[in-house]
């Protein structure tokens, strides 16, 4: 990254440098949870997913659901990490209302997955952000303190769905790479479908690792960990707040404590949850109700030959076949679900204006409805006819939009919509001309004006043009045949 | 019809195959005892009505194919069972009642068998003695108030004393066969991963295993026929293909290699001990046994192994029971004091020591120094069977290193009772089968065991080797019947 767009905190002469680093929870993909074979669909009423091992009957066991672990593998290939093929999982021990056996299964020293990277496309330029590890562990479930005024309620639902927890190394430097990080993630894992992403389900959320340091000081601060952010916003928020907390006790000379904090979304700031004299020992040790992991090669490879293209590779191909643009290229394979509509719309139509028409006019309506292009209220294919009809010159660009403004209602065809409507341009250089030689006819003193050297009058004339043919005349045609008429 | 009660699960099977006997004759006949046994204080739980029920029900449409056929059974509280409750001889689960079985359990009845009721025993199997039972001590029918043993003492008493024709219990550091050696029955604690842990309260995961309590050897193979079974719902049981236990049984073990620990032999060894050994050697010789001195040079360190590895598991295990789901709660202002409220006045003493014990070896600072340099430790005292394998067979030693003691003679002195398990303690670390039976006794007339060590999944060798020993041994348990009230 060049220096100037460096993120960096200013107090009286002195800059301070943010180093960010994110422990992810991603809830895996998956029909059933971790160890039981309870459904783990979203939404259901209180406590009606729940085994006897996800309430920790005595005597339960946990089996392990080898979907998870393959999900888990997945993801670590898309992560370009290292597939452990020895892991363990061991129990961290605490105790709280929600965590029924009284520990979670969790991998502690040996994780499922090593390191790998991710690679972000900052505006200028790209960035790796390394990954430390993942590990597979349980939910918990969730207490719930709102409802009755006496009495915690818990749900079990959640307790014991799989989650990844992805740990990156502490190579963040901004809140824009907080965001820029999350989403590829987000859209790696919706490629391979391991995690759907979905953060108002909490599929995705964050343990925020914050600290900071003089700009030019190579080692790190004492950090504090912000735990549980569950969207991108509150987590720029909290990284901002935390860093100028952390500065603003540096700068009178205080000592930043290494500590648990929470973010108070409502009052933009964090607060402490426990210090690190008061942290939990968690007393992890391996699970004995579990064997250890053990990954065959094969089952790797099998694994590895299913992965389909990912957003990186995708983006590649969209340059070098495409011809897109590097920033196009980035929006286009930014989710799954997008670049799928896209390559969908390029089966029949021209791929400039696919793209121009997807990042323009569809993105600007999702936007406005607030919906995901996998609700897009014009289907790919409609949107394709609509490309075909200005790459053919049936319609020009400006009425393709009036067109493209009733597709919306109802997905409609826009061949009929043009037909029906009369929008077809006029193309014939006949009645072009015809519709030219009235403009010059009733304009003499406009014509004058222009022989004499008033260049600028040439675009009133293509108005008026347009304007005769009820704006249905072909822009290039116009321009060309009043070129011929007026300097000729 | 007293002498139903006191007839083999063999005999018994047999009567009800040749329909000399209905079940519903036996399941009376033992609950009619167990009504005058009450002394003992073997039953936690009685299922006898229902037993009555069920033996009826197996008479009215008998099917002789079972291996169990209408046999009543009572089993150790540990298990879990279908809408019976189970407590683990605990306060903290009282009133508990599964909605679901435990495997073991449930193979029992697949077989046909009846449940009569549960076992009393060790509080989460946490005791030598069954002394820390919140349902009270047990009686050893063998003389009044000696210790059954533990933690599986209602189930030895119960056997010994025809209360169940044969029993199953579960063995962590020797809760099968310091019991059977108390009681003079047959105890035997399967390989470690034979017998599903599926529905048994867990004590310490890595170490718990169901096993037969019996009468004598053949019953023995019997029920561990029975038992024994590969599960998907338990991750450590493992698939190998089982023996019929029973029809594979034979007095032939010409020429079998039988090892000779020298490490056993403890300071302070009663004369008796040692000679009840040399006793069981001479034996095996006599039988066509090879007789091989071998060294399982980590056998001291297995005692302190184990006593960090059991209570740190334990600590895991026994956090569930908080008062948030099932079993006791206590009243607390808040969640903690609920839990400290819950746990203080849930738990018994001893269960307490050792969730202390284990959350302290496995806290951060001490978790290298103990239950890490346990682990390793286990896997030298593993490694020394491995060894010893290469020569032998099999590994006969004494079961335990004393016979019964008096009810509340080490209650005080936990360290003494933990010395109890001295040498059954590095069999659940080593994950072998281990098989107690009656071969003597001591100057009070009370039983004593010898223990068979065999290699992993090798329990038919031991059951051979046992029952060839049992033969030449001719034991007879006199019990004088003491406990009975009209």
């Amino acid at each position: 990254m060049s220096k100037n767009s460096e993120y960096l905190i200013e107090r009286e002469n002195k800059q301070y440098e943010v180093i960010i680093g994110l422990e992810v929870h991603a809830q895996v993909t998956s029909e059933s949870k971790l160890f039981s074979q309870s459904s783990t669909k979203f939404g259901a009423e209180p406590n009606t997913q729940v085994s006897l091992v996800d309430a920790a009957f005595p005597g339960m066991l946990p089996v392990i659901n080898e979907f998870c672990i393959e999900q888990a593998i997945k993801t670590g290939i898309g992560l370009k990490a290292k597939i452990n093929k020895k892991s363990v999982f061991d129990r961290k021990n605490y105790f709280y209302a929600d965590l029924p056996q009284g520990y979670q299964i969790s991998q502690y020293k040996y994780p499922i997955v090593g390191e790998g990277k991710v690679i972000l496309d900052m505006p200028n330029g790209q960035k790796e952000i390394g990954i430390e590890r993942l590990h597979l562990e349980q939910d918990a479930g969730k207490s719930i303190h709102d409802i009755d005024p006496n009495n915690t309620l818990v749900d079990l639902n959640r307790s014991g769905v799989a989650l990844m927890e992805i740990v990156s190394k502490p190579d963040l430097r901004s809140p824009d790479e907080v965001n820029v990080y999350i989403k590829k993630l987000r859209s790696i894992m919706r490629y391979l479908g391991t995690c759907d992403g979905n953060m108002q389900e909490g599929s995705l959320r964050a343990d925020v690792n914050v600290s900071v340091r003089l700009k030019g000081e190579t080692e790190f601060g004492t950090r504090c960990e912000i735990k549980n952010v569950n969207s991108i916003k509150f987590m720029q928020m909290a990284i901002i707040s935390e860093a100028n907390r952390q500065i603003d006790l540096l700068e009178e000379g205080k000592e930043i404590d290494q500590e648990t904090r929470l973010f108070d979304t409502k009052r933009n700031e964090t607060r402490s949850m426990r210090s690190k004299e008061d942290a939990h020992d968690y007393r992890y040790f391996p699970d004995p109700d579990l064997l250890p992991l053990e990954i065959s090669q094969e089952l790797i490879e099998k694994i590895k030959s299913d992965i389909p293209e990912l957003p990186d590779e995708k983006k590649k191909r969209f340059i070098d076949k495409f011809n897109l643009s590097p920033y196009e290229a980035t929006i286009l394979v930014s989710d799954i679900e997008t670049s799928n509509f896209f390559e969908e719309v390029i089966k029949n139509s021209d791929v400039k204006l696919a793209t121009n028409w997807i990042t323009g006019e569809l993105f600007a309506v999702l936007n406005e409805k607030n919906l995901e292009i996998s609700q897009s209220p014009v289907s790919a294919k409609n949107l394709s006819k609509l490309i075909n009809l200005i790459k053919d010159g049936t319609i020009s660009g400006k009425i393709a939009k009036t067109v493209f403004e009733q597709m919306i209602d109802g997905d409609q065809d826009p061949l009929i919509i043009v037909k029906e409507k009369g929008l077809k341009q006029e193309s014939d250089p006949k009645a072009i001309e015809e519709l030219i030689n009235k403009v010059i006819e009733n304009n003499s003193d406009k014509v004058a004006e222009y022989k004499s050297g008033k260049d600028k009058l040439f675009g009133f004339f293509v108005g008026q043009a347009m304007k005769e043919s009820k704006g249905k005349g072909n822009p290039q045609l116009i321009n060309k045949i009043l070129k011929e008429k007026l300097n000729g | 019809m007293s002498d139903i009660t006191s007839k083999s699960l063999f005999e018994l099977t047999s009567n009800i195959k040749e329909k000399k006997l209905s079940s519903g004759e036996i399941t009376k006949a033992f609950i009619d005892r167990a009504e005058k046994s009450k002394k003992l204080n073997v039953y936690v739980t009685d299922n006898f009505e229902k037993a009555i029920d069920q033996s009826k029900k197996f008479d009215s449409n008998p099917n002789f194919d079972l291996k169990l056929p209408g046999i009543p059974i009572a089993v150790k509280d540990l298990f879990c069972t279908n809408g019976v409750r189970t407590t683990a001889g605990s306060k903290i689960l009282n009133n508990f009642v599964p909605t679901y079985e435990s495997t073991v359990t449930q193979n029992l009845w697949s077989q046909g068998a009846i449940l009569l009721g549960k076992l009393n025993c060790d509080e989460f199997a946490m005791g030598s003695s069954n002394e820390t039972s919140f349902f009270g001590n047990v009686q050893n029918p063998v003389g009044e108030n000696l210790v059954p043993g533990g933690s599986s003492g209602g189930s030895s008493a119960a056997v010994a004393a025809n209360l169940t024709p044969v029993t199953i219990g579960t063995d962590t550091g020797g809760s099968i066969r310091q019991p059977a050696s108390f009681t003079g029955t047959v105890g035997l604690k399967p390989t470690y991963g034979s017998c599903s842990r599926y529905g048994i309260v867990a004590f310490a995961s890595s170490l718990d295993q169901a096993g037969p309590m019996t009468k004598n050897v053949r019953d023995c193979s019997m029920l561990l026929e029975v038992i024994s079974s590969f599960d998907q719902k338990d991750s450590t049981s493992i698939d190998y293909k089982r023996n019929c236990y029973s029809k594979e049984l034979s007095k032939d073990i010409k020429g079998k290699k039988i090892g000779i620990p020298k490490e056993y032999r403890v300071d302070n060894m009663p004369d008796e001990i040692e000679q009840l050994w040399k006793n069981g050697i001479s034996y095996a010789k006599d039988c066509g046994a090879e007789i091989i001195d071998i060294s399982l040079p980590h056998t001291n360190y297995a005692l302190p192994t184990y006593y960090i590895v059991a209570p740190a598991e334990a600590s895991s295990n026994l956090a569930r029971y908080d008062g948030v789901k099932y079993g006791f709660r206590s009243h607390g202002q808040n969640l903690i004091e609920m839990y400290e409220k819950t746990r203080s006045e849930g738990f018994g003493d001893e269960v307490k020591r050792r969730i202390m014990i284990g959350t302290y070896v496995l806290s951060s600072g001490y978790y290298d120094a103990y239950y890490l340099k346990a682990q390793k430790v286990r896997q030298l005292i593993k490694k020394d069977f491995d060894d010893a394998f290469s020569k032998v067979d099999a590994i006969l030693t004494p079961s335990t290193p004393s016979s019964a003691f008096k009810i509340g003679e080490k209650t005080n002195d936990p360290v003494s009772m933990y010395l109890n398990d001295i040498f059954t303690v590095p069999i659940n670390l080593a994950g072998l089968p281990g098989i107690s039976i009656p071969a003597g006794k001591d100057k009070n007339n009370y039983p004593l065991g010898l223990q068979v060590i065999g290699k992993p999944f090798d329990e038919q060798n031991i059951l051979n080797i046992s029952y060839a020993l049992e033969d030449k041994i001719n034991f007879k348990n006199d019990i004088s019947d003491w406990w009975l009230s009209e």
